[in-house]
This record gives C-alpha cells, structure tokens and sequence, in this order.
C-alpha cells in the first residue's frame, strides 16, 4: 500500500487498506462491499459478490435501494443517498458516483484532506437505458475491476448486437419457435428486455428475472410488457421471447417451451471457444463490464496516479498500466469474475408444478 | 469471401443438422461455380498447404494491432486458437468488408503466398486483414495457416450438393470419388443432369428385410423360403459395367478403392453383372469378426500387410444383372440359379427339413459370427425399400447383462435438456467399472423419471459428464462382444441399448466382468 509521499503529510491513515473483511476506509471506519459482516458497508451494487448478507448497516445509491432490499432483506437497515451527494464518514467525505453497470451501481469516492479514492466496484462506459450513466471522477487512487481486461475484448454498440438479436428472434418466430435468451437476473435480463423490438412477439421471463423487472419498473425503469412464463399456459411460447438466467441452459425449465432456440448474452460470447462450451446455439457479445479500451479509458480519466486492480485478468492489465507509468497493484479480493459464469440465490424459481 | 465466412458463422452457431446442411444449400446455390467448388473443397476437410509457419502471422498479427508480445501471448492463452486470437486483436474491420470472390481469395492471394519472400508475404497478409472484418479475418487466417475444419460429414456436404443440383447423393458421391479438384468446370460437371457416366457406376436401390414377428411356421412350407445366414459385414453391390467395377455400400458410399481383391474377383464376371452381398473378413476359411472388418474400412488404402491380415471377401447372395439386362424381376430361385454359374463365394443356402430344424440353425448361426438367418421366399422378387413381406431377417436373441447406471451425460438436439446418454458398470471385485454405453431404448416417461434421478444423485461433474450414485440396474441388450484394448472392461459390446429398467433389483444383483467375459467363449 503505496502513497506519494507529499500526500502522507496530510493524513495518518490510509484512505483504504485490504482487511480479511474487505476493502476498508480506517478514516472513516466503514468497508467497501466486504464479504464478511461489518458493522457499516458501503455497496457498489446489488450483485450477490458484492452486497452480501450479515452487516449491520448498508449504504447505497438511491436508485440501488429496491434491489438491495430484495437481496438482503426487508429487516436490514439501508440507506440510499442521491448519486453526488456526500456522507460524512469519520474523517471522510463519501460521495457515489454512477458506475453505468447496473440499476444503482455506483463507484465510491473517499475524500480526506484533499486526496482522494475512488473505488468502482462494476462498471461500462457503454450508454444503458436501465441506468444512470458512467461518470468520469478524478481521484488520486483508483480501484478498478479488470473482467474483460485482454484487447481481444472490445464491444461492438448496442444497436449492432440488439440488431442481431432482433434478427435472431424474428427469424425464429417465423419458424414458430420461442427463443430462449439468457441473461443474469440482475441488470443484464433487464438491459436485454429494454434492448429488444418487443412489436416482434409476446415477452416472457423466468421467476428470478421477473421479480427484479419489478423493482426496476417501480424505479421508474422502462421495460417493455413481460409475462412470468409459468404463469402462461404451455403451447403458447411459439414465436415468443423467454429471458431467463444462463443456469436454466439444459434444465427442464425449458420444457414447457416446445420446439426453441437458445441464445446467451454475454461478454464471453466474444470467443469461439466459450460460445461452444455454452452449448447454446447463438452466443451475443453483450457485457456490462467494461471492455479493454473501456478500461484503459476510465483508467486515464481519473487521473489517478495509483491504481489497484481487482477481479479478472489482473496481471495483464497491472503490466500494461505499469508500462504507462502508473503505480499499478493486483489487489486479491473476493469479487467473481464475472456473474454470467456464476449461478447464483435468486435464480430459484418459486415452487413449480 | 463475405458470403463464405457467413457460411462458416451460420454452421459454426448451430449443433443442428438441418440447418447445417440447409446453410450450405443457400451458400451452394447463389454462389459462382468456381466459389461453389472451392467452398465444397474446405467444408469436405480439403487443405492448401501453409505458405509460412504459423508463429509469423502471429508477428504480424501483434505489430498490426499494436499489442506487444507478451499481451499477445495472454491472449492466446485464454483463446486458445492462433487464428482467433489474431482475428479478435486486428484494428477495426473496414466499411466495405469482404469484397472479392472466393476463388479470387484463394487463388489470387493464399495460394501466390506460398513461395513468396516474406516481406511480400507480411505485406499480402496485412492488406488481406485490412479488407476483411473480424469474422472473416478468423475464417481467412484458419484457411492461412492450413487449419480450416468445421463440424460436418462429407455426406452432409453431398447431402447438400445434391440437393443444390437435383441428382442424389450416389450420384454426387460418385461422381466426387477419387481426388477431386475444384474449378468451375469441375463444380459444372458435378451438377450436370446428363446421366451417362452415372448410369454406367450406379447400383440398384438395396431391397431391405424385416424383422420376423411371430414364429417361423406362420411362413407357410420351409422349402418356400431360401434361407442363409444373416452375415455380420457391409451390405454391397459389385457392379461390373463395360470393363469398369464399381463396389458401392447400401449407404451410398464407394468402396471401390478399398476392396481391392473384391476388384480383382469382379473383374473375372462377364460384363453386365451387378450382384448383391455381404463383404466380411476372410481367413482360414472362416468369415472373422466385424470389428476385424471395421478396422480395415476406416482405412482408404489398405497396406499389404492389413490386406493379409483382414482379406475381404463378398458373400453373394442375389443377381441383380445379367447380361447388361435389370434381372430384379425374376423369382429369386431363377436368379439364384444364375447366380451360382458366376465366379463368386455364395452366401451358403442352409436347407433345414422343417422349422424346428430350423431353430437350431439359427440358434448356431454366432458360431458363424452371424446375426441370425434370412428368410426369403423363392419367388419373390428384389423389390425396392422396406416393402414388407418378401424378405425377414430372423435374428438370434440379444445378449443381455444387467449393468448399473454410472456416468451420464446430457443428450443432443431435442434430448438436450435432459440426461439420455448412460454408461453402464458391471462388477469387478469390489469395483464397477464400465462396460458399455447406452442412449435408446427407454420411453420418454422413463428418460424422464431417470434424468430426475440424475439430477438428484449427481456425485461430481466433469465437463458434460457426471458421475450418479450406482443405485439403478438395468437389462442392457447387445448383439456381439469383442476383446478390447481401448475399453477399461477389456471388452467392446456391439449395439447396446437398455431393454428395460430393472426395479426388481438391487445394484449389488448386477452381473460381473466374468459372467460378461464368458460370452466371449461362446463366440
């Protein structure tokens, strides 16, 4: 844990440090998404590996709320501030930033003394009708993930991969075929639904996913109409869309669906060898973790002079980093790679027949 | 090049066989002739020889995209294809992508490469990436560095060419046999409707037998029926034609080049003769195993030595033409008749004095490596198909072992939600070890039933494959058994399938590795 020296002047603490708990602020006596309980966390986003259960006290973005409440509990005790308003922790300032990754996905600011960190949890600079978007935020230290960190990822727009869904899914409503897509429950399932051309056929959705439309439709989220799937009757999924999470790919959930074609929405799609591990007929590269320009993009914008690499391809992006000159650091959290590899608690559909 | 690169995205995103062979009848049919050839030279596994060894283009690849050396490395490490990873890594395709013909990418660029100096070679490969996107970058590369393939059979490509021409698949696959080359004339010639070359080549359509249902006395008088062994091998016409021979499987495929003895011994016929049988091994006077069989078809050329080892041997059992006239009218004893003035090995024709007599010739027919007996009545004629009634194949019962459901694995197609595919273990000692794998012969209710119990008593899982607690036992049925070296048990069974699920018992009431090995003795 390395800081320019003219800074160490100003404070005794550090601004964050790596405890067994978590990223910590001892300043401001709080943890940054840790995977322990806490007495106090402050949540990038809703995601299972990073609001985890147990803490005494949450804080979030507002708009992050609903999803905290459905993840943790309606008795956990969650704060949500406005994206760019200050808290005051301790000795310090915290200010959360929009992070572009999903509904109230927000990086957080740590100020003291003049110096700064920012901590981005999950983030894309692609534009996403679902949420606020990604907001440079200069800093002195910067945390950044690293998922998709090698140049042979890099994102195609939006409209080029929804225009191939949208073909995709026409083409299979012509043979009267439902198309299964899968998405993760949580920001992707709902940044696919808000993607489509829904005058192509009806939408239909797995439990998980359509409890989370809820909470993001009661935020004021546009999504076009969708049926929870087991609500429907069988034989009436011919030429429909069904977004349900990647672990429902060869279950018997699928059954109900008749003759269909299966598609998955992933950052992996973008390599052969993932698509066709997948065992889905269509793979489409669609991600909400930054790509590699991305990252190199959010990396130069803070101005940030330390950075600290989490989660995914650490090593190549520390390297490339260091030969910018940065002070660059793997840092070993417990974040997952990605949620699209994971199958995680809310993909339990509610008791079916 | 466009269009041949969307070929290869539209077969390489699907597992389905239908829309594999239907991509490639679109390609086919809207394609230049010349195009048309060389995309049916690739897809058919065809290769032009690398113009340079594949670590240059993974020079030029990294310099061009401005990646250094070990970022390169990183990325190929998690791609995991040469190819592919230089086609991700590639600067931003152009607006206008993919322009130019096949023929013209091959002909006039991959196939000039080759012989060239290598700063002309850097140089034609740089401008080949810049005119491509990223996709077909991937596609050009793998036909660069020799390492094109795709998931599909040579008789799914014939399956489509001759769907694209209107001719059949005989047709298509004769007429490609030997070594093709591709050109416009050759891509011409392949689809032209004129029929006298395939005329000359073609066999009669395979008339096929049923299986008996019932007992043998429903048939009437034994001396009705000519009854043979039903032989174990590859159901093959000989055809002799002006002075050509032409050996062709009931599966459309040209033995001709593999069999070459049966060549020799054809060419002794008179002129104008197709005759119907069984190719099998052939030594010391006795027909020898499938598998002997088999393991000399998969070779094209056979060497000298597997030819002595494994010599074929036609067991001919019907005279389709004589005399360069279609004989298939006549009652069978007629062509019989004729049959056995030719220079061949006869199927031999059993003449059992009643049925009951006839059970035991079929009970003894595995002391021939044979599968049973055919019945056939005397007058019938070689029809066409499946028609029924003419022809019965009475096969000896199925071995049967009951095996316990140890491993399995999640179907394909329609099946692939559910876990169809199961491998079976018999007892050794104190361990079960797997003796043979299964995929029919359950009713959907049942797949259902067992794939719950699957899911449910999954122990550990690698890959697509899982391990399930050994607690189900069922009747596996198979119709032969060889010694194996490939094969953990020490045995390879033939066609095994799961007669029926066995409730009633308990896995430690499964059979042995001895009891199944002793079946071997019986062969």
């Amino acid at each position: 844990m390395k800081h320019s020296p003219h800074v160490s002047i100003f404070i005794e603490l550090p601004l964050i440090e790596l405890r067994p708990e978590g990223l910590y602020c001892p300043s401001g006596n709080f943890y940054i998404d840790p995977w322990k309980p806490v007495e106090r966390a402050v949540v990038t986003h809703g995601h299972a590996d990073h609001a985890r259960w147990g803490s005494k006290f949450y804080l979030c973005a507002k708009p992050g709320e609903g999803i905290l409440k459905v993840r943790l509990g309606k008795d956990a005790s969650i704060q949500g501030v406005p994206y760019g308003q200050s808290v005051r922790f301790g000795e310090t300032s915290v200010t959360l930033y929009p992070a572009g990754h999903i509904l109230g996905s927000a990086q957080v600011k740590i100020e003291a003394n003049g110096y700064s960190w920012v901590v981005s949890g999950d983030y894309k600079l692609e534009p996403d009708p679902t949420c606020a978007a990604f907001e440079p935020v200069r800093c002195n230290g910067f945390v950044t993930e690293a998922t998709f960190a090698l140049p042979i990822y890099r994102w195609a727009p939006d409209t080029v991969t929804f225009g191939m869904i949208n073909d995709w899914w026409r083409g299979n409503s012509q043979q009267n075929r439902a198309s299964i897509l899968y998405g993760y429950s949580l920001g992707k399932a709902q940044r696919l639904l808000a993607g489509v051309d829904p005058s192509i056929g009806p939408i239909y959705t797995h439990g998980a996913v359509e409890r989370l439309n809820d909470v993001y439709r009661s935020e004021g989220i546009v999504l076009p109409k969708t049926t929870y799937a087991l609500a429907a009757a069988a034989g009436k999924f011919a030429g429909s869309l069904v977004v349900a999470p990647p672990s429902m790919n060869g279950s018997t959930w699928l059954r109900r669906f008749g003759d269909f074609s299966t598609a998955m929405a992933s950052g992996w799609m973008q390599v052969r060898g993932h698509r066709r591990r997948r065992a889905v007929d269509r793979g489409f590269i669609l991600s909400d973790h930054a790509d590699w320009p991305g990252l190199l993009k959010a990396v130069r914008e803070t101005s940030a002079e330390t950075v600290w690499v989490t989660h995914g391809y650490i090593d190549p992006l520390v390297r490339w980093l260091r030969e910018q000159g940065l002070a660059a650091e793997g840092l070993a959290t417990h974040f997952e790679n990605d949620e699209d590899l994971q199958s995680e608690p809310l993909d339990s559909e509610p008791i079916t027949s | 090049m466009k269009q041949f690169a969307e070929l290869y995205s539209a077969m390489d995103s699907t597992t389905k066989i239908n829309i594999k062979v239907s991509a490639m009848e679109k390609y086919l049919q809207a394609a230049p002739a010349a195009d048309a050839a060389w995309a049916v030279y690739f897809l058919r596994g065809g290769k032009l020889r690398a113009p340079f060894p594949s670590k240059m283009m993974r020079g030029w690849a990294a310099e061009i995209a401005g990646v250094p050396a070990w970022l390169f490395a990183e990325c190929y490490e998690s791609v995991g294809d040469l190819a592919e990873t230089a086609a991700l890594l590639l600067p931003d395709a152009p607006e206008q992508d993919g322009l130019g013909s096949l023929t013209e990418w091959v002909e006039s660029r991959l196939i000039p490469l080759r012989g060239m100096a290598e700063e002309d070679q850097r140089r034609m490969v740089v401008d080949s990436w810049q005119q491509l996107s990223s996709a077909q970058r991937f596609v050009w590369n793998k036909l660069m560095t020799g390492s094109f393939r795709v998931g599909v059979s040579d008789g799914l490509v014939m399956r489509a060419i001759a769907a694209v021409s209107g001719l059949k698949v005989e047709v298509i696959a004769h007429r490609m046999a030997g070594s093709w080359k591709p050109s416009s004339e050759a891509w011409i010639s392949l689809l032209s409707q004129e029929s006298s070359d395939v005329a000359q080549s073609q066999p009669y359509p395979f008339y096929l037998s049923h299986p008996l249902e019932g007992e043998p006395e429903l048939l009437g008088n034994v001396n009705d029926w000519m009854i043979e062994r039903k032989w174990d091998g590859i159901r093959a016409q000989m055809i002799r034609r002006g002075e050509d021979v032409h050996i062709w499987s009931r599966g459309g495929e040209i033995l001709t080049e593999r069999f070459v003895e049966l060549v020799e011994q054809a060419s002794h016929l008179p002129k104008g003769t197709v005759v119907d049988g069984e190719i099998v091994g052939w030594r010391d006077n006795k027909v020898l195993s499938f598998a002997d069989l088999q393991h000399r078809i998969t070779l094209k050329r056979p060497s000298r030595a597997i030819l002595d080892k494994i010599p074929a041997r036609l067991l001919a059992f019907d005279l389709l033409e004589w005399q360069g006239r279609d004989v298939r009218t006549l009652p069978l004893q007629e062509r019989r008749a004729l049959l056995e003035t030719l220079p061949l090995h006869l199927s031999e024709r059993l003449h059992p004095a009643d049925w009951q007599a006839a059970r035991q010739l079929r009970l003894g027919a595995r002391d021939f490596l044979a599968e049973g007996l055919m019945l056939k009545r005397m007058d019938s004629e070689y029809g066409v198909g499946r028609e029924k009634g003419r022809w019965w194949k009475w096969k000896v019962d199925p071995y049967s072992v009951d095996a316990v459901l140890i491993y399995a694995q999640r179907g394909h197609g329609r099946r692939a939600s559910l876990y169809t595919d199961y491998t079976f273990g018999v007892w050794d000692k104190d361990k079960l070890v797997p003796f043979a794998k299964a995929y029919s012969g359950l009713t959907d209710a049942e797949i259902r039933e067992v794939d719950s119990f699957i899911r449910s008593h999954t122990l550990e899982k690698f890959g697509p494959v899982c391990t399930v607690t050994p607690q189900l036992v069922f009747e596996i049925a198979f119709e032969g058994i060889q010694q194996s070296t490939r094969h953990k048990s020490g045995i390879a069974v033939r066609f095994p399938r799961m007669a029926r699920r066995r409730t009633d018992k308990s896995p430690a009431d499964a059979d042995t590795i001895e009891t199944v090995k002793a079946l071997l003795l019986t062969t």
